[in-house]
């Protein structure tokens, strides 16, 4: 059964990847009423955010009757790419800021974006650690299979980042394109061990183990938010980056696994 | 060779499709960042990807005339029960997304895959993260298209040839290699191009079950999405251009020298 | 003792072929019968590509009642040639050689040997798309003799082709069918064909048997309305009361013949003479009749007659134009007793 969850979770996940768009563009008109939001807030969040987002989408909805949250999630480099070709987004969360500078330097943001948490790399491993895998020295052992993510995509930037710093000599057997996909390779073991956001593993704890690293800290992410010029519900937007900023909207997040900023 | 006029309730669609499917190739050629073109082309990651596609794509060709043309052979000639099933299994991977495509080779193939599991612990040997699980990935997807054309030849083809050959003294392998396989040989080249051309551009079920990395698993569309997801839209355009261009060459030429077109 | 000796027997739904068949040793026996009367069944039968549902099958001396195709040493000349599109005439003629163990070169050798026995050697390398009718039609026979048959099936070698070259064919089949060793059996709707290539007939409508013997014992006695109509002869059956053959309805046929019981008479069309009136004198047959059907037949007109028989006569247009002849004419038609042939059908 978990196994075919996992499956669903990553075939949704890649198959919104390149192509994926959220809603039709601005499907009803966006309308600031007296002190509420209402209309359709469309928020491009990276995949690593899929779960808490979820839910503070959730909760938003039932603080702003009237207000609904659509999410599209994928790596942020692909979510980048989307704003800049024109997709009908209100609200941009990227897993690293040098996704979100693509955006600002396109002139797609609407003021400065805030850094809303931090999230950090920790190793996921099969449940019970079968390889007994105790740090990044250990993925570099004979027959030990790792993934990493691409170098486009934060969690791959933030692996070299921490490897380097690390100087472990770790070639990996793939680069997947978001950290999803990479942890889906854990979940099916097909690798021994995927280097992934703390919020991932966590997320997925019925599955895997976390191993912290020291070096981690070394690479910590960055997740800044921000409302976007195009954006056809601006109120709503705000309302909802506000809201994410919120001590409710942080609670929901650390409770996820990330940091406070 | 057709006599008078085209009518209009044919020739408008007609040129609708022709557009249809030429207007995304314009785009390309529009967006396409000529100047760094050439440079591109000799970039070793960009050649590494494109030997490694050209060579996975025919593998995967070679791999599904193996299977597939004596499972066509089957199909069409052999009235097993269950045949009716089997032909609609074929076209599962024609339906299925390739990334679920890819998924579920790797719960058949993978390390702790239903055979997969087996081959890892008797010999050791695991697909994924392989050019071989490249190969295999690009076949799993190619394959419906070798087989549809290949049993679409043999049932338009005269089986009393067959018959001829085995009042002649042939058995039934020598009736299949020296006259069905020479009379369905159009067949199966058209299988096999298109089989070939499916192989080449395959993503989905490649990123899944085989992975991403350069030299090894890293084909051009791969190259194509990693270039585009990296913000280098201009290089992913590049990259698609070379692909485009590589194939169509490839096909034209194979087309004119196999398909003599009528 | 035979080379062939089969009772053939094939069920296919509600068609049922029963033949026995004999070939000897250099005899070219013709199955000859209508369209769906079983011939091509019986011929694919002995080649081994229709299973038998039952009888037997010997060919000198060994069962081949189960026996596949390849091991049968049948050669097949099939109706529409089926050379192989890819090969050239020689390999074509090869291709059974090389089957049967020959190397490249002897089996090379074989075929154009054969080619040069059919008169092709200059058509060797040529595709079967390029070659006319008639000569695909020999490089097939060449490619079934190649194999040395013990028996050789036809299967109507002449009808894909057009009437000229079908006169020249047919006059080279008979040649190398003669100088065939083996058994013969040639399958033909054709009766000409039949009367020109075949030692023996046989005569089959609808999966049976009907007559089988030389040509001018069929040609004579015809058996059926099939057979009959083939040779060109108004047929009936009744009861034999010496010169008298009593037909259904009572209607009584005179011949010189003697015959007792079960029995043929039959007459060809030119022997039925037609009057505006009753006629006096000599014929003893004779009896109203109304025309239904009148076409041109050679130099003459064939006309077809209702009445208490139903017959075909044979008249001159001087003779039509004289009796004003068109459809609906009530006439007396008369046979002379000395132009009848009666015979016992048992």
């Amino acid at each position: 059964m978990r196994l075919t969850f996992a499956v669903a979770g990553l075939a949704a996940v890649l198959t919104l990847g390149p192509a994926g768009c959220g809603d039709p563009a601005g499907t009803p008109t966006a309308r600031a009423g007296e002190g509420g939001v209402s209309g359709t807030v469309n928020v491009f969040a990276a995949a690593s955010l899929t779960e808490s987002f979820t839910t503070l989408g959730k909760r938003f909805e039932a603080a702003h009757r009237g207000a609904t949250v659509t999410f599209n999630f994928a790596g942020s480099s692909a979510l980048a790419t989307q704003i800049n070709q024109g997709a009908p987004a209100d609200v941009f969360a990227s897993a690293a800021p040098a996704n979100m500078s693509t955006v600002t330097a396109a002139g797609n943001a609407a003021g400065t974006p805030t850094t809303f948490v931090r999230n950090q790399l920790v190793i996921a491993v099969a449940k019970g650690n079968p390889k007994k895998i105790a740090g990044l020295s250990g993925l570099t052992g004979p027959g030990i299979k790792v993934a990493l993510c691409a170098e486009a995509v934060p969690c791959g930037a933030a692996a070299r980042t921490a490897l380097d710093a690390s100087g472990a000599a770790l070639t990996p057997v793939t680069l997947e394109q978001d950290v999803r996909a990479a942890l889906a390779k854990v979940k099916l073991g097909e690798v021994d061990a995927a280097l992934v956001y703390r919020t991932d593993a966590k997320a997925s704890s019925g599955d895997v183990d976390a191993i912290e690293f020291p070096e981690s800290a070394k690479a910590v992410n960055e997740y800044p938010i921000v409302v976007l010029r195009k954006a056809a519900n601006a109120a709503g937007a705000r309302a909802f980056v506000d809201y994410v900023l919120s001590a409710d909207g942080r609670s929901v997040l650390t409770g996820a696994g990330f940091q406070a900023p | 060779m057709t006599r008078g006029r085209v009518p209009g309730a044919l020739l408008v669609p007609a040129i609708g499709g022709l557009i249809f499917l030429v207007l995304p190739l314009a785009g390309l050629l529009w967006r396409t960042p000529w100047a760094t073109l050439p440079q591109r082309l000799t970039e070793p990651e960009v050649v590494e990807a494109l030997k490694l596609s050209l060579l996975t794509a025919s593998l995967a060709t070679l791999l599904c005339l193996v299977l597939g043309v004596p499972l066509a052979w089957m199909l069409a000639r052999v009235a097993f029960p269950g045949r009716r099933v089997a032909r609609a299994l074929i076209t599962v991977p024609l339906v299925l997304p390739p990334v679920v495509g890819g998924i579920a080779l790797l719960l058949a193939l993978g390390r702790r895959g239903l055979l997969g599991g087996w081959l890892d612990s008797t010999f050791g040997v695991s697909l994924p993260f392989t050019t071989a699980g490249v190969v295999v990935a690009e076949a799993f997807v190619a394959l419906p298209f070798l087989v549809i054309s290949v049993e679409g030849a043999l049932r338009g083809a005269d089986t009393r040839y067959e018959e001829a050959a085995a009042t002649l003294g042939a058995s039934r392998w020598t009736t299949f290699t020296h006259v069905t396989l020479p009379l369905v040989a159009p067949g199966i080249a058209a299988g096999g191009v298109l089989c070939w051309a499916r192989a080449l551009g395959e993503f989905g079920a490649t990123i899944t079950f085989a992975g991403n990395y350069p030299g090894i698993t890293q084909t051009m569309p791969l190259a194509v999405y990693q270039t585009m997801e990296s913000g280098d839209l201009d290089g992913a355009v590049v990259l698609s251009l070379i692909l485009l261009a590589v194939s169509v060459t490839i096909l034209a030429a194979l087309r004119d020298r196999w398909l003599a077109a009528p | 003792m035979s080379l062939l000796d089969a009772r053939l027997v094939v069920r296919r739904g509600d068609f049922r072929l029963d033949v026995a068949l004999t070939v000897g040793r250099g005899e070219t026996v013709a199955l000859l019968g209508p369209n769906g009367a079983g011939k091509t069944t019986a011929l694919r039968a002995l080649a081994g590509l229709t299973p038998l549902s039952g009888g037997h099958l010997t060919l000198a001396g060994r069962d081949l009642s189960t026996t596949p195709p390849e091991h049968r040493r049948v050669g097949v000349v099939f109706q529409d040639y089926l050379l192989f599109p890819h090969l050239n005439a020689r390999d074509n003629v090869a291709f059974g050689p090389r089957r049967q163990g020959a190397g490249r070169r002897a089996a090379h050798a074989t075929a154009e040997r054969w080619l040069e026995r059919v008169g092709l050697t200059d058509l060797a390398r040529r595709k079967p798309r390029s070659l006319s009718g008639g000569q695909a039609q020999r490089v097939a026979l060449a490619r079934a003799l190649a194999v040395e048959p013990v028996l050789l099936l036809l299967d109507e070698p002449l009808a894909a082709l057009d009437a000229r070259s079908r006169l020249e064919t047919r006059a080279e089949l008979h040649r190398h069918l003669s100088a065939h060793p083996g058994a013969t059996l040639l399958v033909t709707h054709d009766p000409l064909d039949a009367l020109v290539l075949a030692d023996r007939l046989v005569i089959v409508e609808d999966g049976r048997v009907v007559q089988e013997g030389d040509a001018a014992t069929i040609t004579a006695r015809p058996r059926t309305d099939y057979v009959a109509q083939l040779v060109g002869l108004n047929l009936f059956r009744g009861r034999g009361e010496g010169h008298a053959v009593r037909l259904a309805g009572d209607f009584v046929l005179t011949a010189t013949d003697v015959v007792h019981g079960d029995a043929f008479v039959a007459f060809p069309p030119a022997a039925v003479a037609l009057h505006p009136a009753q006629p006096d004198g000599s014929p003893r047959n004779t009896w109203p009749a109304v025309l239904t059907d009148i076409q041109r037949h050679g130099d003459n007109l064939r006309v077809r007659l209702d009445g208490p028989i139903v017959v075909a006569a044979d008249i001159t247009p001087a003779a039509a134009a004289q009796l004003d002849l068109a459809p609906g004419r009530a006439l007396w038609a008369a046979v002379k007793a000395s132009e009848t042939r009666a015979y016992p059908a048992s």
